[in-house]
């Protein structure tokens, strides 16, 4: 596949490989590096590079799996809105096996409930123009990669007069969790795989805070193989030099600026919250997205008298710690045990992207 | 988090609604481009795709020159590698 | 916290980063694996489709219901065909019917429901599924298939010339894999009781002399042979839905194997192991045969053969064709030394390179280990190796 299996070639990466082991010895310390994505953090398992970097270099896997960290109270609402009469709920396929509390959409769906999956957004809107009779209600999930789409897709359904859609909205951003992760104490890390396909929206230059207010440096990275073992040889060349700055590893993809268009029409169709909760990080200011009022009857939350009730995170988890690095996912203590990707605890373990499901599914074996 | 593959834009469905087809692998879809409005997609371009939407072009300059970038990171230490490959154990 | 029964709790060790007294990472990694490597238990209240995808929750299921009131004599081996022994002889080894020469002859009998929507894919229907799934559920336990019976449940309103074609399909899939359908029934329920149309067949066929398949003889060393490329069923059926929109010239490779494995028991005698990945996927068989033997399946990403659209579609949705059903491919563990041989036999029952009968995308994709026991794990081309679970649920696309 072009523009895939070019940054698949093994011989490739066994060079760099070599080149990075140099360079981490000559540094002489160990270095932590958070990947942002639940996209590096497959990438990383499934090809097995942290087994293959030196032991100097260590991966800590942050928050952006946006299946993750919506928290069991939101699943509860989902849950809820499916067992609406005359609704069909639509959801990407990830959040299907999301345990609430009082099961996952899947349960829901066999006891009854009409959830169907979809692609895209846009597909969700089709199900609404082809059921009129229905409700029709899209799960949106998602930092700034997907919001775009959901917002195309609402203002395709108000240009259409679509009266029988909605979305329940849970988009969030990148920015507060990562202030988040390093405004906290005992935060170990020494630089970011930065997020590529959020920065095809937001651009690399968003990230400028992270070396001018966090001293720390930045690679905007790929989601091949090759591309992470460039960008960790990067961060190490910044570590080697001095360097504190936003590097764009991704060009071929990602554009210093983003995608303007794309933020325009997020600017349009929402709002920023004030406030929105996060599995394992608790709640974060301005860190979600709703629906604007303009575009209120789109809004699922506007549209039905949603419980919304507040659960607290599992008191067993440790997910918080293992976002922020303190901790390995093996190194909680419900890890693999009473915490499984089959019946999941914590945020890291219910989606393939999370650390710690990533870290039990392709674990170990040198 | 956010899957996103290259695709090759074949075919402009309807340029007023922003709809184009792709093809991954000789898999065709049909997405919105709307995202990419301000520089129209045209068949032959290889955009990223992500839950149908079109995000971004790929720069196919651009990925050449990080292709080379990493060929000669690794440069110096071809032969020490191709020695190291020769005497693996399969 | 409570651990789940039989683990071991954590012994204190080494400090973590944060001061907490854990065990070490591998300690910590063992006692997951040893949980692991034990059958899924049942959790669950009530039946969910993933208890019909064929993983982890499948066996699930049918441990804590269907063993536990049937029993089973290895309930970490259950194959899809029974072997039975008939004959003269009865239980006491006494002559029956007055027979004057005692004679015997094994059977395996197997039976299979068939629920497909839609019921038409490219490819395929589930008329042929149903006689192509029980005949090759036969094949790979070592029988030649003779005989299928087929029981139909039909929902009112079903068309009769569907019905046809159906019957028509089950008719041509029967004379290709050279069975006869020799029994049958018939229920119409009420619109809603059911989805269109179910079937069901049972098959029989006679297992030659010499022929000793199952996990207790694998042996370390031993090669993995996958008589074609993975996925393409599953995907088609996925496709053939239409609600991803998706356009792809993906044909299920729904068809009888019973060629290709005559033809590897012709070429290598003392095949060991065989097995249909269908759902589930390549991913679940490989952990089946590993729980059951207690060795190690140690599969080879790169030789892993997939036709390029199937790995556009997954690609497109984030689905790991190692989890991925397939309709007309079986897996086989063959002696090291005769893996050249059950590969070319394999492939030239498939046609070769001129055909693409089931067997012409033979591959010789990995091979039996000593470590880690009762694990599946693929090496990929960068030498990491990663473990490969059961498929936990049906594959759902993804978005991240």
């Amino acid at each position: 596949m072009r523009f895939v299996d070019e940054f698949r070639d093994p011989a490739a990466a066994r060079r760099l490989l070599a080149a990075i082991d140099a360079e981490a010895d000559r540094l002489g310390r160990s270095l932590h590096f958070m990947e942002v994505c639940g996209g590096h953090t497959h990438t990383i398992y499934r090809h097995g590079l942290e087994r293959l970097l030196p032991d100097s270099v260590d991966f800590v896997h942050g928050p952006g799996c946006p299946v993750c960290v919506i928290p069991m109270g939101r699943v509860d609402d989902a849950v809820w809105l499916a067992g609406q009469p005359g609704v069909i709920f639509t959801t990407f396929g990830d959040m299907m096996r999301v345990p609430g509390t009082a099961g996952s959409l899947l349960q829901a769906q066999a006891a009854g409930a009409d959830v169907r999956f979809v692609y895209s957004p846009l597909d969700a809107l089709k199900v609404a123009r082809d059921n009129p009779d229905r409700e029709v209600v899209f799960f949106a999930v998602g930092f700034e990669t997907t919001s775009p789409s959901t917002a195309v897709t609402l203002a395709r359904a108000e240009a259409a007069g679509v009266r029988n859609f909605s979305v329940f909205c849970n988009h969030v951003l990148i920015t507060p969790p990562l202030r988040a992760i390093l405004d906290a104490d005992q935060v170990a890390i020494d630089g970011f795989i930065g997020p590529g396909h959020v920065a095809t929206v937001v651009g690399a230059r968003h990230f400028d805070f992270i070396p001018r207010e966090y001293g720390l440096p930045i690679v905007v990275t790929g989601f091949e193989p090759l591309d992470i073992l460039q960008a960790v040889g990067m961060l190490l060349d910044q570590h080697a030099g001095g360097r504190r700055e936003v590097e764009n590893q991704y060009a071929r993809v990602v554009r210093d600026a983003g995608n303007p268009a794309a933020l325009a029409l997020m600017g349009e169709v929402f709002e920023v919250r004030e406030t929105f909760e996060w599995r394992g990080l608790g709640a974060i200011p301005r860190s979600g997205y709703a629906v604007a009022p303009r575009y209120a009857r789109f809004d699922a939350e506007v549209r039905f008298d949603m419980p919304g009730v507040r659960v607290a995170d599992p008191p067993a988890c440790e997910c918080d710690r293992v976002l922020t690095g303190q901790i390995k996912p093996w190194q909680c203590r419900v890890f693999g045990t009473a915490c499984t990707p089959e019946i999941p605890i914590g945020t890291c373990m219910v989606s393939p992207e999370g650390a710690c499901a990533a870290y039990y599914n392709f674990g170990r074996l040198a | 988090m956010c899957l996103g593959i290259p695709g090759e834009v074949i075919d402009i469905v309807d340029r007023s609604e922003h709809l184009a087809t792709v093809a991954v692998n000789g898999v065709h879809r049909t997405i919105s481009a709307r995202l990419l409005a301000e520089d129209p997609v045209r068949v032959g371009d290889w955009v990223l795709v992500h839950v149908g939407f079109a995000m971004s072009k790929i720069d196919q300059r651009e990925a050449e020159l990080t292709l080379d970038q990493i060929r000669k990171l690794g440069k110096p230490y071809e032969e020490e590698m191709d020695a190291f490959m020769d005497t693996e154990i399969v | 916290m409570s651990l789940p029964e039989g683990a071991t709790p954590p012994t204190p060790k080494a400090a973590s980063p944060a001061g907490r007294q854990v065990a070490s990472e591998s300690e910590v990694l063992d006692r997951i694996e040893a949980v692991r490597r034990r059958r899924p238990r049942l959790k669950d209240e009530t039946v969910t489709l993933a208890h019909g995808a064929g993983g982890k929750a499948s066996a699930a299921l049918v441990d804590a219901v269907f063993i536990e009131a049937f029993g089973a004599p290895n309930p970490a081996e259950l194959t899809d065909a029974a072997i039975l022994t008939v004959g003269s002889v009865g239980h006491g080894g006494t002559p029956v019917d007055g027979e004057s020469r005692p004679w015997a002859c094994r059977i395996a009998l197997s039976t299979d429901s068939y629920v497909v929507n839609p019921r038409r894919f490219p490819g395929g229907s589930i008329g042929d599924l149903a006689v192509n799934g029980t005949v090759n559920d036969l094949a790979v336990s070592g029988a030649r298939p003779v005989w299928l019976s087929t029981a139909f449940v039909i929902e009112e309103g079903l068309a009769v010339a569907e019905l046809r074609a159906i019957a028509a399909d089950m008719r041509a899939a029967a004379d290709r894999a050279g069975v006869a359908i020799v029994t049958g029934d018939t229920k119409v329920v009420p619109k809603g009781a059911a989805d269109g149309c179910f079937i069901t067949t049972a098959g029989v066929g006679i297992v030659p002399d010499g022929r000793v398949l199952g996990a207790d003889q694998v042996r370390v060393g031993d090669r993995v042979l996958l008589s074609g490329p993975l996925g393409s069923h599953g995907m088609a059926v996925m496709m053939a839905r239409g609600n991803l929109a998706i356009e792809a010239d993906i044909q299920s490779d729904s068809a009888p194997v019973t060629a290709a494995v005559e033809a590897l028991f012709v070429g290598v005698p003392q095949v060991r192991w065989m097995r249909d990945p269908t759902r589930g996927g390549l991913a679940t068989v490989a952990n089946e045969l590993a729980q059951a033997s207690g060795l190690g399946v140690l599969l080879d990403e790169e030789a892993l053969p997939v036709r390029p659209e199937v790995r556009g579609a997954c690609d497109m949705l984030g689905i790991d064709p190692l989890y991925v059903a397939n309709e007309g491919v079986f897996v086989a563990v063959v002696p090291a030394d005769q893996a050249d041989a059950a590969l070319s036999a394999v492939r030239r029952a498939g046609g070769a390179g001129r055909g693409d009968g089931p067997g012409a995308g033979a591959a010789m994709i990995g091979r039996i280990v000593a470590n880690p026991p009762g694990l599946v794990t693929v090496r990929n081309a960068f030498g990491g190796t990663r473990l490969v679970d059961m498929l936990v649920g049906d594959p759902l696309p993804r978005i991240c």
